[in-house]
């Protein structure tokens, strides 16, 4: 166990927000998901009992008779957003005179860092350099999950939720978002700051970063592994076989849409394109970790090898 | 002549005529005295009566526009007739005022990028974006310029901070459903902010041009010169006659390496468009955030026996 690689990994300046990032995300994934559990268990109550459904307030939240529904923005929101500002002041500058921003020597573009890693928010982008070619890493990836997130609103039919938090009412969605935002985006992150080392290899965090390390993985192609030598056999094998990812990905992912008798409700108010687009977006995330365990399970490097692009 | 003259604020009647020259002469000063005496009570007076009653004066009254007392009304002005309380609704979901439902991210985001405007307006005194200086002007603002560590410290952590708060701040309103009708819309604003936070932050890295941010804006720019269609090293590039010369890297650094070109574009995109344009998308999203119906919640909940039938188109 070497501690003090360990510190100089944690104490880096710049890895401190994701230091924080590794407290501050399950704190309010789970200070979220304990709000949902709870509105979770008062619509289980209400759908039990219709009477009361008429009647009550609908939140957690405390009402009697005779509250009004709005409070005056002046004092009891200013005041809250005035404490808020004072608070955030001081954590900045008390992290500020504790913490110096890191300068490292003049630019060299003689000396190349090692590791040298782009800015941790960008880490799950370099991490996927692991598994996927630059284009599809840095471009095609990046502008998918931005726009992914866009048409997020316009592909859930799910009327329900709206305004309140809720696990059961929401379970599929709320799902591949966590998934999304917390197994692939956050966790890769990490992986990024706090685990690649020279070379972008893997070091257990407490392990001595070794510059000399080499590692002889054999990576190969996967119509290399079934004997496809021709350029062409490779690109049409290539294609079929992500032809039939996208298509085990889709029923699979079908088969999540249609599972519970809530679930075909939604589905039913979808409209085609609504579908077609979900679908498109979830078997493009869903490729990204079939790809690391290709990767790390068997050691293939592309699927598909064509003379343009590899994937 | 003068134990009696304007001991109450008022000359005597005879002064005048009784005296000589020297009488006369004497009794004008009194006047004068006795009249400046008199003023001076009365500015006095009219003080006192402004430090008792300020919302009683005409600058009082022309700044603040409305009267403030405590009444519901007033409250309700004071807000509504503030330019910068303005965006508030003059009343809120009483729920919506405690902390566990909005955990206060998107508050706190832009009070985070009103911090750094600030510091980043000062630290640009102190800066110029060229190869020569950059490097230097950082160091000398982190020995001699008074405070300018701080300034530093503060642009650099508030960055970070302001990328994590726009992440949860996203992630909130996805766990409450905030997207959903009618704020499909904003959402998208949403997600265009997070894409410039982030261009910020990534555009800032560069500018103390040190090693750091060097091969970090290096690993980062390498990536576009595999821009399908557009980067020379992309999918279909070279066929459509991208060299490194005429592809889409080559513009974000106006070069082919990270060198003072890509200095002064990192620095002009970091401190000039990208705030601009990320303050036009804060003010949409600000905005669409009232016309939409203000806070999405808490609301109160749904149950699925009171889902309705889509509307046909």
């Amino acid at each position: 166990m070497d501690f003090h690689q360990l510190w100089v990994i944690l104490s880096t300046p710049d890895n401190v927000p994701i230091v924080l990032l590794l407290f501050v995300v399950p704190f309010y994934t789970w200070y979220g998901l304990r709000q949902a559990f709870a509105n979770d268990r008062l619509i289980a109550q209400l759908e039990a009992d219709p009477a009361l459904a008429k009647t009550h307030h609908r939140k957690t939240q405390p009402f009697k008779a005779g509250w009004s529904r709005d409070v005056h923005v002046w004092p009891y929101l200013l005041r809250i957003e005035f404490l808020a500002a004072i608070i955030v002041t001081v954590i900045l500058m008390v992290w500020s005179i504790t913490l110096n921003a890191p300068l490292e020597e003049p630019a060299n573009p003689t000396l190349t860092m090692n590791p040298s890693k782009a800015p941790w928010y960008f880490l799950g982008l370099q991490e996927m350099l692991v598994y996927f070619d630059p284009w599809m890493a840095g471009v095609v990836m990046p502008s998918l999950i931005i726009i992914g997130l866009m048409v997020i609103p316009y592909i859930d039919p799910n009327p329900l939720g709206n305004g309140y938090y809720t696990y059961k009412q929401r379970k599929f969605s709320i799902l591949t978002f966590i998934f999304g935002f917390i197994v692939l985006w956050v966790s890769m992150i990490v992986i990024g700051t706090l685990i690649r080392g020279p070379g972008w290899m893997w070091f257990w965090p407490g392990t001595t970063w070794d510059h000399n390390r080499l590692i002889f993985e054999v990576n190969r192609d996967l119509p290399d592994i079934f004997g496809i030598t021709g350029r062409a056999g490779k690109v049409i094998f290539g294609a079929i076989v992500v032809g039939l990812y996208t298509v085990v990905a889709a029923l699979l992912m079908h088969k999540l849409i249609t599972k519970t008798a809530f679930n075909r409700k939604i589905y039913a108010r979808m409209s085609v394109l609504q579908y077609v687009v979900m679908q498109t977006f979830l078997i493009i995330m869903l490729s990204l970790p079939v790809k690391i365990l290709a990767r790390q399970l068997f050691r293939i490097k592309y699927v598909w090898v064509t003379p343009w692009f590899n994937i | 002549m003068p134990e009696t003259n304007g001991h109450d604020g008022t000359p005597e009647s005879g002064a005048a005529g009784n005296g000589g020259g020297n009488g006369a002469g004497a009794s004008k000063v009194g006047a004068l005295v006795a009249g400046a005496k008199a003023t001076q009570t009365k500015a006095i007076g009219e003080l006192k009566e402004a430090i008792k009653a300020p919302e009683k004066t005409d600058v009082w009254k022309s700044i603040l526009r409305v009267k403030h007392d405590e009444t519901p009304r007033s409250r309700a002005l004071g807000v509504l007739s503030n330019v910068f309380l303005h965006l508030h609704p003059a009343k809120i979901n009483r729920d919506a005022v405690k902390y566990n439902y909005t955990w206060g991210m998107g508050g706190m985001t832009f009070y985070v990028y009103i911090t750094l405007v600030f510091t980043g307006t000062l630290l640009m005194f102190y800066y110029h974006p060229s190869k020569v200086v950059a490097f230097r002007d950082i160091l000398y603002l982190e020995s001699d310029v008074p405070f300018g560590k701080l300034l530093r410290n503060m642009h650099r952590w508030g960055a970070h901070l302001m990328v994590i708060m726009v992440e949860l701040h996203m992630f909130r309103v996805f766990l409450t459903g905030s997207y959903k009708k009618p704020r499909e819309f904003n959402w998208v604003v949403g997600v265009l902010l997070l894409v410039l936070t982030l261009l910020l932050s990534f555009t800032g890295y560069l500018l103390p041009d040190d090693q750091l941010g060097f091969w970090a804006v290096t690993v980062g720019t390498n990536m576009a010169r595999a821009t399908p269609l557009l980067g020379h090293a992309g999918p279909f590039g070279p066929q459509l006659g991208m060299t490194p010369f005429n592809d889409v890297r080559f513009g974000l650094l106006g070069g082919s390496i990270v060198d003072s070109n890509a200095l002064l574009r990192a620095y002009i995109w970091h401190c000039v468009a990208i705030p601009i344009l990320a303050s036009a998308f804060m003010v949409v999203h600000f905005w669409r955030v009232r016309k939409d119906g203000g806070i999405s919640g808490p609301a109160a909940i749904m149950l699925e026996s009171e889902i309705k039938e889509p509307k046909k188109i």
